[in-house]
């Protein structure tokens, strides 16, 4: 029992200290009882916690995914597929492996979540002192896991080789590919949990009589950071609701339109090749522009945490997204989508080195592709197909991806720019997510569909990543 | 022939006459001659300045009434016709664009001239009149991707549609509102489908589950003809012409040769085209009633054209074998005839019953005819042979730490000779005499036990008792015949020994053995001229001698019975102690005899035990190689440090693996688990660390604790309360299985041995053991 005491307390020590969220419940930008609501509904939700969680308990992320229970059915399938069941990794490698990636968007939540689970599958303390600790052969994933987190079009198959080349620290392909699923699936949850400012965790523990003395000041991913500021949009989102009435009206418009015009509408190759190359490039400002204006000393901030906790888990933390586009001048060239599908080689490869995890993972995106309940705000019946496609292929328009039969025009017409801010943010640098940005776009639309818009963007960035991380690994194998 | 093209390809298509290809892919269109040597571009239809999405095609289809037209899919989701026939540089024809997504497949109707078919990625298929300038109609498979259609050869209204969840649907072409026919064919995206050339109703299909399908579609209910089962996802699909149950495939991913099945035997290829570097992307039989020319095309940028004779068929490689256990323990093996006859130089001779060799019938549809000559050996159970109680009272009666070394070598020798295993107790006496101090064992005994030893031998040596006596046979008893000759004169060999070595001779006698196995005996004939130097010194004065003697002599026998023969010089009981088998076995205790006679002068001249090192090694060999593994693990654990490192790490892995599995099939935990624990190899001993966590579930709301043992997360109730004491126990807690109340460890052992009654007042009565 001493020892399970001594862990306890080293547990406690390992976490990263984290602010008292200002906000109850789940989420910072979702008020609680939105998802409380939804909960209270749910048997189904807690079965599927009971079932699949590896914590046993309901955790904040669960709690705002269930407002989409048949996608958290697929996604809490598959995360405890990747986390519990037959794998080529030991269980603690696999949190741990987890950690390194939530530390590359400094994602304490996750961070804290996975430590926990790391020791409790009897993980070796010491490695949570930083990555000097841990074997050469993880250490080695931490190239892979930059590239992955903020550059996946920069992985190549010397890349792959390095891992895998035979030695006393290589890994194997299925190790391999087991390591990738995990790093893309957590660095799209990072997404997900600031994007849906997710609260920390409450620990059970301490609810129970303890209070954890709060630390003074001490932000690290600080979602609320811009809280004064978020209660000042708030005083003057009255003005927006008239605004944004009109907002949905015009959107809905606008898809009506596009639906309508596709027939007669007949864009030529190189206009449909400069439509995807502006977006590109329009992707470029969208945020660029807007960080100088939310965050005029966010970086500073940024480094000066990163210095401390969360650094340890990270080598080059100064290593971001860059955008695909600016990269042009080098000519990297564009990946097409038709050349390389998740449904045709993707699977199959993934597949086979790390057997059912296909299987799962195609179940989720499909099931977050084909999601939809018709209705968007207020209206119902509403044929939303355009608009997941929309988002969806935006984000791998960011990544570099390109679909040669998507017109890129609809983006343009469909996602608004306060969107596309919102969308660059979480899928690039998650940790620079702010209430604020998640309360300008779409002001009429329901939480739910703001979460789902998460779901979207989350699994169209891990579908990314793996594209790359998966053509990398073919090409090597050939 | 191949020939290298400027980029990947991502279909191919073959001309009518079968003297042209297209090669189509994101940035190539070219067609090619086919000529006798090698191909030659015709024309390149990638023309304009700008290269335009519309190019770059996802599938291309030549027109098999009309050698002029073309069409392709393209990526964007355009379909487009060629003409040939045009005078102008640019050979387009028309343009569709009505399909939102990527096109995946276009086809011509096989007699009509101017109907083409396309699939699309959203979910549609167009059927267009090239007369027209759209589509004439359109099919929906209910928003789920269409990955090939494929028009019927015989029914002429009839194309079958395959989708990306797994479903084949078969529609009318004159009824655009729904299919006719629907089912799920695979798991996950159907990729291909091909209609049989001949067989009105067969339809294959290939899918990312890795399976070729081949339905029959005229009954009511499409039934699954045949099924194959490949190693890669199957992205193409095509029947080879002329041959009813041929048909060629490539895979999607990973696996970059083309295979051609007999469906009929679904599990080797009958053929296989290797020549390609990376993914096949398409492939044709080059004319419809030639089966010999296949054509392919390739993400490696190369076209190929393949001959059928050429190809290899692995087939050839294979090594067909069977191994089955009858229900009373028999044991049957069937091995190609050629194998059976080269390995083990045994050949088939008139007096053996079950040695069979028999010809299977040929059947002219048979694809792999001729290869199917085998040799069947049967061995039977020897009667009252199977039992292993000597295994389990020896694994239980075993000492193995605890004590000095002396005496644990006593008390397993006792327990040995005990079980009427004498060899094993003599081994053990003569380990205590070379690493304990000498003088303590009295000789009588040993000479006792060497007595008995003749008839003893090893136990696991009498699983089998080979009926039919193989000549391979013969070079075993030749090997020993030659020992017994050099050894009948020496005063070390007891009788009965002489008299098995008689007994062989005749029996061997008639047998005759493969001279270029005696070949492999040549170095065995070179230790017989060691042996030699015994002989001439007299066995009294051992000191010089006897280490060349008894070593290399030892060795010879151990490592002589390759393969085969295992299960022959196994057969050991005394109706057949005069076989030569016996011999063999016994051959080592004559060795250890021999020095053991010379022990009380070996130990005057102080040689180190050391000096035994490498002769205990070959002993441990000799038993695990006998199928005694058990005593090699045991001595091993017995002398620890003295032997280990002579050994390497993964053969002690090996033994401990293979006898700490014997225990647990004979539910013997606790010596396995002191096996475990005693045994000084890091993948063993961490074997008991492994799996160790324990799931325990609230009692009172059953669902599982996770973070703690002792609280439930949900209920927020204690869930182990001491019976005794009331308070939670959160370390060893222990209860009774009658009434399941417990408590502390401690608590309860303490109360129970005041009371015999439960301490939580429910009356039943507890027992503590």
């Amino acid at each position: 029992m001493r020892i399970k005491g001594s862990k306890e307390t080293l547990r406690l020590d390992k976490r990263i200290r984290v602010s008292q969220p200002l906000t109850r419940g789940p989420s910072a930008f979702i008020p609680e009882k939105e998802v409380a609501q939804a909960n209270t509904v749910d048997e189904r939700t807690n079965f599927l916690v009971e079932e699949y969680s590896t914590s046993g308990r309901l955790d904040n992320i669960t709690q705002v995914m269930s407002l989409h229970t048949q996608y958290l059915e697929s996604f809490l399938r598959s995360q405890f597929y990747m986390l519990r069941m037959d794998g080529p990794l030991p269980l603690p490698h696999r949190h741990y492996i987890a950690i390194m990636a939530a530390a590359r968007h400094q994602c304490s939540y996750l961070i804290n979540m996975h430590v926990d689970e790391f020791l409790k599958t009897g993980g070796i303390a010491e490695w949570l002192n930083g990555l000097e600790y841990v074997p050469q052969r993880l250490k080695n994933l931490n190239e892979i896991n930059k590239l992955l987190a903020h550059r996946p079009w920069l992985i190549t198959k010397e890349h792959i080789q390095k891992l895998v080349k035979t030695g006393e620290n290589n890994w194997s392909l299925p190790e391999l590919v087991h390591a990738v699923v995990l790093l893309a699936h957590y660095h799209a949850l990072a997404s997900f949990v600031f994007g849906s400012g997710i609260n920390p965790e409450r620990d059970p523990e301490i609810s129970n009589g303890f209070r954890l003395i709060s630390v003074n000041n001490f932000c690290v991913c600080d979602l609320a950071n811009d809280n004064n500021i978020e209660n000042a949009s708030l005083t003057g989102g009255n003005f927006g609701i008239v605004d944004s009435l009109s907002e949905l009206e015009a959107l809905m418009e606008r898809m009506k339109r596009l639906q309508e015009e596709r027939e007669d509408e007949e864009a030529s190759q190189e206009e449909m090749t400069t439509r995807f190359e502006k977006e590109k490039k329009e992707s470029l400002f969208v945020v660029s522009g807007d960080t100088l204006h939310s965050f005029p000393h966010s970086d500073f901030e940024d480094d000066m945490i990163i210095t401390s906790d969360v650094s340890r888990y990270i080598e080059d933390p100064g290593f971001g997204y860059e955008d695909f586009a600016r990269r042009g001048e080098e000519h990297l060239p564009t990946f097409r989508a038709q050349d390389y599908t998740w449904e045709n080689h993707g699977f199959s490869l993934v597949n086979r080195l790390y057997s059912d995890i296909g299987h799962l993972l195609d179940e989720k995106f499909r099931m977050v592709y084909n999601l939809t309940y018709n209705t968007m705000a207020t209206h119902e019946d509403v044929d939303t197909t355009m608009l997941r496609r929309a988002l969806f292929n935006y984000v791998h328009c960011m990544f570099g991806i390109r679909y040669d039969d998507y017109d890129y025009g609809e983006v343009n017409q469909l996602l608004e720019r306060s969107l596309k801010v919102y969308i660059k943010t979480v899928t690039c640098y998650p940790e620079r997510t702010t209430k604020r940005m998640y309360d300008s776009y779409w002001r009429q639309f329901k939480h739910s569909e703001k979460v789902h818009v998460n779901l979207l963007l989350m699994e169209a960035r891990m579908q990314a990543e793996l594209l790359y991380a998966l053509r990398a690994i073919t090409r090597h194998l050939t | 022939m191949h020939c290298h093209l400027d980029a990947p390809a991502n279909a191919i298509s073959v001309c009518r006459d079968a003297a042209q290809v297209v090669v189509a892919g994101r940035s190539i269109f070219k067609i090619y001659a086919i000529e006798e040597e090698q191909f030659v571009e015709k024309l390149n239809l990638r023309v304009g300045r700008k290269p335009s999405l519309n190019l770059s095609c996802a599938d291309v289809v030549w027109h098999q009434m009309d050698e002029n037209l073309l069409a392709t899919a393209a990526t964007n989701g355009v379909v487009v016709t060629w003409n040939l026939g045009r005078p102008s540089r640019n050979k387009q024809d028309q343009l569709f664009t009505e399909h939102k997504r990527t096109v995946n497949k276009v086809c011509f109707h096989p007699t009509e001239a101017h109907v083409l078919l396309s699939g699309s990625q959203d979910g549609f298929m167009k059927c267009f009149d090239l007369r027209r300038k759209d589509s004439v109609s359109t099919f929906s498979g209910q928003s789920e991707s269409v990955r090939d259609v494929q028009f019927s050869i015989r029914d002429y209204f009839t194309f079958a549609s395959t989708f990306e969840n797994g479903n084949v649907q078969l529609w009318d072409i004159r009824r655009p509102d729904r299919c006719e026919r629907m089912f799920t064919a695979h798991n996950g995206p159907v990729f291909c489908c091909d209609w049989h050339p001949e067989d009105r109703g067969w339809l294959a299909t290939g899918g990312r589950d890795k399976m070729v399908k081949v339905w029959d579609m005229t009954t009511h209910r499409a039934k699954e003809v045949h099924c194959v089962q490949t190693i890669a996802s199957v992205a193409r699909v095509k029947w080879r012409p002329e041959c009813r149950h041929h048909l060629a495939t490539c895979s999607m991913m990973v696996d970059h040769n083309i295979y051609v099945w007999d469906v009929r035997r679904p599990f080797v290829p009958a053929a296989m085209f290797e020549e390609h570097r990376d993914v096949t992307t398409g492939i044709a039989w080059r004319h419809p009633h030639d089966p010999s020319f296949l054509l392919s095309g390739s993400k490696d940028s190369t076209l190929c054209q393949h001959l059928f004779r050429d190809a290899s068929q692995p087939v050839e490689r294979a090594n067909p074998e069977g191994l089955c256990y009858g229900l009373f323990g028999d044991l049957a093996f069937a091995a190609k005839e050629s194998l059976v006859a080269t390995e083990s130089g045994r050949k088939p001779y008139a007096g053996d019953r079950r040695h069979i060799f028999f010809k299977r019938k040929l059947d002219p549809a048979e694809p792999f005819a001729g290869l199917a000559s085998s040799a069947l050996s049967v061995f039977e159970m020897e009667p009252g042979s199977g039992s292993m109680s000597w295994f389990v009272d020896t694994a239980e009666r075993y000492a193995l730490a605890g004590r000095p070394l002396a005496e644990l070598c006593d008390h397993n020798a006792k327990v040995a000779r005990e079980l009427g295993r004498n060899q094993v107790a003599q081994t053990w006496t003569m380990l205590r005499i070379i690493y304990c101090s000498p003088g303590l064992v009295p000789t009588p005994n040993l000479n006792h036990s060497v007595g008995k030893g003749s008839s003893c031998g090893l136990p696991l040596m009498n699983s089998f008792n080979l009926k039919d006596m193989a000549p391979g046979l013969g070079s075993e008893t030749r090997l020993d015949r030659s020992k017994g000759d050099t050894r009948s004169d020496t005063v070390l060999l007891d009788s009965s020994a002489t008299l098995i070595t008689n007994e062989d001779n005749e029996e061997t006698e008639g047998s005759d053995v493969p001279a270029d196995y005696l070949l492999g005996d040549v170095e065995g004939e070179e230790d017989e001229l060691y042996l030699l130097d015994p002989e001439h010194a007299h066995p009294e004065e051992p000191e010089y001698v006897l280490p060349q003697e008894a070593f290399p002599l030892r060795h010879e026998i151990v490592d002589t019975p390759p393969g085969p023969e295992h299960l022959q010089d196994k057969a050991d009981s005394p109706h057949v102690s005069g076989s030569e088998a016996d011999a063999a076995s016994l051959a080592p205790v004559d060795s250890s005899f021999s020095l053991i006679s010379v022990s009380h002068a070996l130990y005057d001249s102080r040689l180190p035990p050391d000096f035994f090192t490498a002769l205990v090694c070959d002993m441990l060999r000799f038993y695990a190689e006998q199928g005694d593994v058990q005593m090699a693990v045991s001595v091993l654990i017995v002398l620890g440090e003295r032997v280990r490192k002579d050994i390497d790490e993964q053969t002690q892995e090996h033994w401990y693996t293979s006898y700490i599995d014997l225990l647990q099939r004979f539910c013997l935990w606790n010596v396995s688990n002191e096996v475990v624990k005693l045994s000084t190899s890091r993948a063993i001993s961490c074997l008991n660390q492994a799996s160790t966590t324990l799931h325990v579930n609230c009692s009172h709301c059953k669902r599982p604790m996770s973070s703690r043992g002792w609280v439930c997360d949900r209920c927020h109730r204690c869930a182990s309360m001491c019976a005794v004491c009331h308070h939670v126990v959160k370390g060893l807690f222990v209860w009774c299985q009658g009434c399941s109340h417990g408590g502390h460890l401690q608590h309860i052992m303490k109360w129970l041995e005041g009371s015999s009654h439960c301490p939580a007042g429910c009356g039943h009565l507890c027992e503590y053991s």
